[in-house]
């Protein structure tokens, strides 16, 4: 009777002392996330202010500023979000609407599986090669938001697949019964269901992109730009200017690698408040798709 | 009539453009595949591949250029092996505890914030390691330098913690019930359900969430390229600075190499190595996961 209560207990103790041991890898990781927070606002906050936000970088630590990286990044998320917005939505259509199931739709699927898994170097590699020397963009913007824009490519899709998925085939059903042809139902009624869910996957395939680094230090982003491209709106006729699709480039990401690698720890000061900005950004877009997807799961009673 | 050819033309045409987006991915990757092996080509008719790839020094900018690859892909498996000593008992364990512990509203809440860590844009984890990490640890190992492949690997390790506890995870809640509740009948402690239930009969979809772990920290760059330096060195030491595939990318880069230079080149080829690594990696994960998905 003693031994089996020891038994007991042991094994009470020992389930206890898992359930400890689990909870604290989970909190290691979120420790983790904590200290990463609070490093880089104890670096960085002090650096942070309107005029940081207003200067072209500069030699002089406390003179230099993100201007030209958050314009960059803002027209460089400009292009990659009209390339692969359409592109992966209406792949991702037609994969989980239209396609038959053959080997060509397999091929398909295999392959954005393995898309997703490719290094985002290897995609800079790509754009170098083929969209910079061979088509003969130059290190430009276009180039940069094209690159970045295959990059989260496979993102898109998943998440447009995925909430296309979740809309109910009586939906379908009932469209097709009222006469509406293929294309009717799915643009009138199955991608407005699934609207929330693809909006998430694309505001978290662009929170990806804007942190994306090297990628683009492949493609051969400058890492000094005391300029702005040239605006997309001018005074004269046409008034509508392209130019700034061609113009050399930074972005936040890349500014912030640059000062890391200096060794003056006044360039540190400066990277730790692009870090904060950068960080804000990508963790202001997830925490936007944690809600949609948190209201979605909410409000879906089929 | 005519209105009905009228529109069935239009459903054929929005079906076309559909499909060619959906086959835009395969351009992507005919791109991809094209680019790499069209620029290492060349490269590997002045280099030959036994050189590539038995040669101990990787110095292809220097007047005298060795190519073996070696010394970067070193580089590669040490950080990616210290990445994983930390990913793989911490994603596990986390994934264990929120599949088999946490309560749906701890797990609502917890499982979002454990995700921001993939969210964190990578050259922020740079900065860490560089800056917060390494200054930690050299108080801990006297001598260490600025450059260490232990610091950048740690970072890397805490990164990938949510791929492989996101799938663990999504892999363990696929067991179904009735086997914990057979296990719990017979009077089994939750640790002993866990390990001995639901572990072995989610053993798939874990392997899968490793594999896709080991291949993310292969092809991650800007950690290892901020934190364990930018210098190829043959070495196995984790406090040892060294380059990394994608480092030594990342460094070319950053230069101003001649288009179509033997240098310009080597990029090509230490990407289309990188490449085949992680597909070695991305396949067997894929096939893996698949299986798990069908089991019940």
């Amino acid at each position: 009777m003693t031994d089996l209560r020891t038994a007991i207990a042991r094994k009470r103790a020992l389930d206890g002392l898992f359930a400890l041991l689990a909870l604290l890898a989970l909190l290691t990781g979120l420790l983790a996330l904590l200290a990463l927070v609070v490093d880089l606002a104890l670096d960085g906050a002090g650096r942070l202010s309107a005029q940081f936000l207003t200067s072209y970088p500069s030699r002089v630590p406390e003179r230099a500023g993100i201007l030209s990286a958050w314009v960059g990044t803002t027209l460089v998320m400009l292009v990659t979000a009209l390339a692969a917005v359409p592109l992966g939505v209406a792949a991702g259509i037609y994969l989980e609407e239209y396609a038959p199931k053959h080997w060509l739709t397999d091929l398909i699927e295999i392959n954005i599986a393995n898309l997703a898994g490719v290094p985002s170097i290897v995609y800079g590699l790509m754009a170098l090669g083929l969209l910079v020397y061979r088509l003969r963009l130059g290190q430009s913007i276009l180039t940069g938001g094209l690159t970045l824009a295959l990059l989260i490519l496979p993102i898109v899709i998943v998440a447009t697949r995925e909430a296309l998925r979740a809309v109910p085939g009586t939906v379908r059903e009932a469209a097709y019964a009222l006469g509406a042809t293929r294309w009717q139902t799915v643009r009138d009624h199955v991608v407005t269901a699934a609207t929330g869910g693809i909006i998430t996957g694309i505001i978290v395939g662009l929170s990806r992109a804007i942190g994306e680094t090297a990628p683009l230090v492949t493609i051969g982003a400058l890492t000094f730009i005391a300029f702005l491209p040239p605006p997309p709106v001018q005074p004269n006729p046409p008034w509508i200017s392209f130019d700034w699709l061609f113009a050399p480039f930074t972005v936040v990401p890349i500014q912030m690698f640059n000062w890391i690698s200096r060794p003056q720890p006044a360039f540190h000061a400066n990277a730790a408040a692009t870090g904060l900005v950068l960080l804000a950004m990508t963790l202001a877009m997830n925490a936007v798709a944690i809600y949609l997807r948190y209201r979605l799961r909410r409000r879906l009673a089929w | 009539m005519r209105r009905s050819r009228r529109r069935r033309i239009g459903e054929r045409a929005i079906e076309g453009a559909l499909c060619l987006a959906a086959a835009s991915s395969i351009a992507v990757t005919l791109g991809i595949v094209s680019t790499l092996v069209g620029e290492a080509v060349p490269f590997f008719q002045q280099v030959s591949l036994l050189e590539f790839l038995t040669d101990t020094m990787w110095t292809p900018l220097f007047a005298q250029a060795r190519f073996g690859i070696l010394p970067l892909v070193a580089g590669t498996l040490v950080t990616t092996a210290v990445a994983l000593a930390v990913a793989l008992p911490v994603g596990t364990l986390a994934a264990i505890y929120l599949s088999e512990y946490a309560s749906r509203r701890v797990r609502e809440v917890v499982k979002p914030i454990l995700e921001l860590l993939s969210a964190v844009p990578t050259v922020v984890y740079g900065y860490f390691a560089l800056l917060f990490v390494t200054p930690a640890l050299q108080r801990l190992i006297p001598g260490l330098p600025g450059f260490n492949m232990l610091s950048a690997g740690l970072v890397m390790g805490v990164m990938i913690v949510p791929y492989i506890s996101s799938l663990s995870e999504d892999a363990m809640r696929a067991v179904p019930m009735h086997l914990r509740e057979a296990s719990y009948a017979v009077g089994a402690s939750t640790f002993q359900t866990a390990v001995r239930v639901v572990v072995p009969a989610a053993v798939s979809g874990l392997a899968a969430a490793y594999i896709l772990g080991v291949s993310r920290a292969v092809g991650e760059t800007m950690i290892v390229a901020i934190a364990a330096g930018m210098q190829p060195h043959l070495t196995w030491n984790p406090l040892d600075p060294a380059a990394t595939i994608t480092a030594y990318i990342v460094q070319v880069s950053l230069g101003d190499l001649p288009h179509g230079s033997l240098g310009y080149q080597s990029i090509f080829a230490a990407g289309l190595t990188l490449m085949a690594i992680t597909l070695v990696f991305n396949i067997a994960g894929h096939l893996l996961r698949k299986r798990f998905r069908e089991a019940y």
